[in-house]
């Protein structure tokens, strides 16, 4: 246990909701409700869902953007969950984050080079402007782009550029974990395997290098993970390495949602049956009781409107939150 | 005969400040009855343009159908100007649309009733009281429950999957023989968007209507299309049924999109380089600056229009086409 990057332990986060003159809270949005899970170094965990489904919110808790409400957050030994903004400094250098939109995490009116280093420059790494500039080439290059284009401002680069920019910037301060929201869903299919392989390349090259993907792209997160975490509605229902899960898949919803995927190989498709769920996915301000997918499972039970499922592991490192198994 | 739709060297160009982008560059194809034709691309390929164009829905200035003819059962709709009555005519009752953004493309001050109605009203001439019963039992048949209540909701107390439905619903309405569907299912998450492929391959099915899928999702294009055009930079670059181009692409921009899609145990294969600029672009092949396979024919002469394989297959790459002689 004591090995991993980051334990994440029964972690909740709940958003107040708001409403008339006084802002009184009526409710809450249980955005994330338990959840647990780790990362070792040098591996990828995937976590896939729809949207809403409280992924986003996982990364933004992690790299404490959001104070969680219950739980923990052990990253490298320390639990930073409640730390102090001023105390979490230090470790926010060994954590960074990738975001989706590569047009609007990028600051318009700031060089390229700056916008990679600027964190050098808050964390002291560097001294003297030619350390600066070398770092910020070898970081450039690190991430495919071409160090001349260290003066341009983000505009001047393409969406996939912009996106290697990004990732350039996260590198910055040689973090052990970057967490990447939904790197490539902004980008075109050609740009996505470029930056798939980039990724991928980069953890060969820095073994200790641990990712966060977060994604609805089942593909994409089952070719770049070790291991796989499905969330639905603010909980992991099913948790194990890539290629069991994508072999032996267990939870209803994990089932539908990658038979929802279609595979781009006609032969494939002509004889693969679809599981296609009914109805939308529930709102999180009011979840269903006990398993929060028993209003859209086709195998529910009555038991599974009445207790929460807990995660449970079948063996061959494969857990599953289902009443029905 | 069968053919619905004969689209020949339709070229569509923007006035910009840095010139002139040819957005659709003379392409041709055809469309027979009841098929379902994929148009796969990358974003700016000119996909979505070349529909468009043929709905005579470009904005202009600054766009403009400069060259080609649509012949649609028959009759050149270029030759109608935009606003006249025989365009009016087809386009919402025999040719509909349904677009990406459901929130966007519905009326947020009208109810659901108002709007649907108002397409039958205006092209079927009957009572309101009439197009509220058709467009009633019409949301049942997408599947939207209790049709009745769901009728006098305005857009915002739906859920995206609901507004995509209602979306198809009001292109089925005037029972169209061709749908054209612009990225319609790319907007929703997969468990919702397997659900509404599913239901418009049931209606296109059920009314023998033609489909034409514009997307960038080759799994969508693999599962439901009989035939599709790759599209690069405004041309067609190949196009065949499903199964020719996966058996045996013969373009190696789609050989390239084919190798971008992660599937489990293969290295991705990723396009270099970016999409061109479409300002002043020479008459060679479009792909030429990405292509591993080019050759010195590929620099000297234009590309040549798409070139019968066999089959239904097409392709303008020279250096395959050679390659088979």
């Amino acid at each position: 246990m004591s090995q991993s990057i980051v334990d994440v332990v029964d972690l909740k986060m709940h958003f107040p909701v708001k409403r008339g003159f006084f802002r009184r809270k009526v409710g809450e949005v249980k955005a994330i409700d338990g959840v647990s899970f780790s990362i070792n170094p040098g591996e990828t965990l995937g976590l896939v869902g729809e949207s809403g489904c409280g992924k986003t919110t996982v990364g933004r808790c992690i790299t404490r953007l959001y104070r969680p409400s219950e739980g923990q957050i052990i990253f490298e030994g320390s639990d930073i969950s409640h730390m102090s903004e001023h105390k979490i400094r230090q470790h926010r250098k060994r954590m960074s984050l990738v975001f989706q939109d590569p047009y609007s995490a990028l600051n318009p009116r700031m060089h390229a080079k700056d916008i990679v280093g600027e964190t050098l420059k808050t964390h002291k790494l560097v001294s003297g402007k030619k350390e600066y500039e070398e770092r910020i080439a070898e970081l450039f290059i690190m991430s495919g782009l071409s160090p001349d284009m260290m003066d341009r401002y983000p505009h001047e680069f393409s969406g996939g550029q912009r996106q290697r920019l990004s990732i350039a910037r996260s590198l910055a301060c040689d973090p052990t974990l970057i967490v990447c929201d939904e790197p490539i869903s902004a980008l075109d299919v050609s740009m996505q395997a470029q930056i798939l392989n980039l990724l991928q390349e980069l953890q060969e090259k820095k073994p200790n290098l641990s990712y966060l993907f977060i994604s609805h792209d089942l593909l994409a997160v089952q070719y770049i993970s070790h291991r796989v975490a499905v969330m639905y509605l603010g909980r992991i229902v099913e948790m194990s390495n890539s290629v069991e899960l994508y072999a032996n898949t267990l939870h209803p919803y994990s089932q539908a949602l990658l038979s929802a995927q279609p595979v781009p190989d006609p032969v494939v498709e002509e004889t693969r049956s679809r599981i296609i769920l009914t109805g939308d996915v529930p709102t999180p301000l009011n979840p269903p009781n006990g398993c929060t997918f028993h209003t859209r499972c086709p195998r529910a039970k009555p038991e599974c409107s009445a207790t929460v499922p807990a995660l449970v592991d079948v063996g061959n490192d494969h857990f599953v939150a289902c009443h029905c198994l | 005969m069968g053919n619905l739709l004969e689209v020949n060297g339709l070229t569509t160009e923007f006035r910009t400040e840095r010139g002139v982008v040819r957005a659709v560059n003379n392409i041709s194809y055809h469309l027979n009855e009841g098929e379902i034709l994929g148009i796969v691309g990358e974003s700016g390929c000119g996909k979505s343009v070349s529909q468009l164009s043929i709905m005579q829905l470009i904005p202009s200035p600054p766009g403009k159908v400069v060259a080609g003819e649509v012949l649609f059962e028959g009759q050149d709709l270029l030759k109608y100007t935009k606003n006249s009555k025989e365009m009016c005519q087809v386009r919402g009752n025999k040719i509909s649309m349904v677009f990406q953004e459901p929130m966007t493309s519905l009326n947020p001050a009208m109810t659901i009733n108002k709007q649907m109605s108002e397409v039958l009203i205006e092209h079927k001439g009957v009572s309101k009281r009439e197009a509220r019963e058709v467009c009633i039992d019409m949301l049942g048949q997408v599947g939207v429950a209790d049709p009745k209540r769901r009728a006098d909701d305005f857009p915002h107390h739906m859920s995206g999957g609901m507004r995509q439905r209602v979306m198809v619903a009001m292109a089925m309405l005037c029972n169209p023989r061709l749908i054209i569907a612009d990225e319609a299912t790319t907007a929703l998450d997969a468990t919702i968007q397997a659900q509404l492929l599913e239901l418009m391959y049931g209606i296109v099915n059920k009314y023998n209507t033609a489909l034409v899928m514009v997307t960038h999702n080759l799994g969508v294009v693999a599962r439901y299309a009989n035939r599709i055009n790759v599209m690069y930079a405004g041309r067609i670059v190949e196009t065949g049924t499903v199964k020719e181009i996966w058996a045996k692409p013969m373009h190696p921009y789609t050989e390239g999109l084919l190798k971008c899609v992660p599937r489990l145990g293969e290295k991705l294969v990723a396009i270099k380089g970016m999409p061109p600029s479409l300002i002043g672009k020479p008459d060679t092949c479009p792909f030429l600056p990405r292509c591993k396979d080019r050759q010195q024919c590929c620099f000297e002469n234009p590309l040549p229009k798409p070139t019968l394989v066999d089959g239904q297959h097409y392709t303008s790459c020279m250096v395959r086409l050679e390659g088979m002689a």
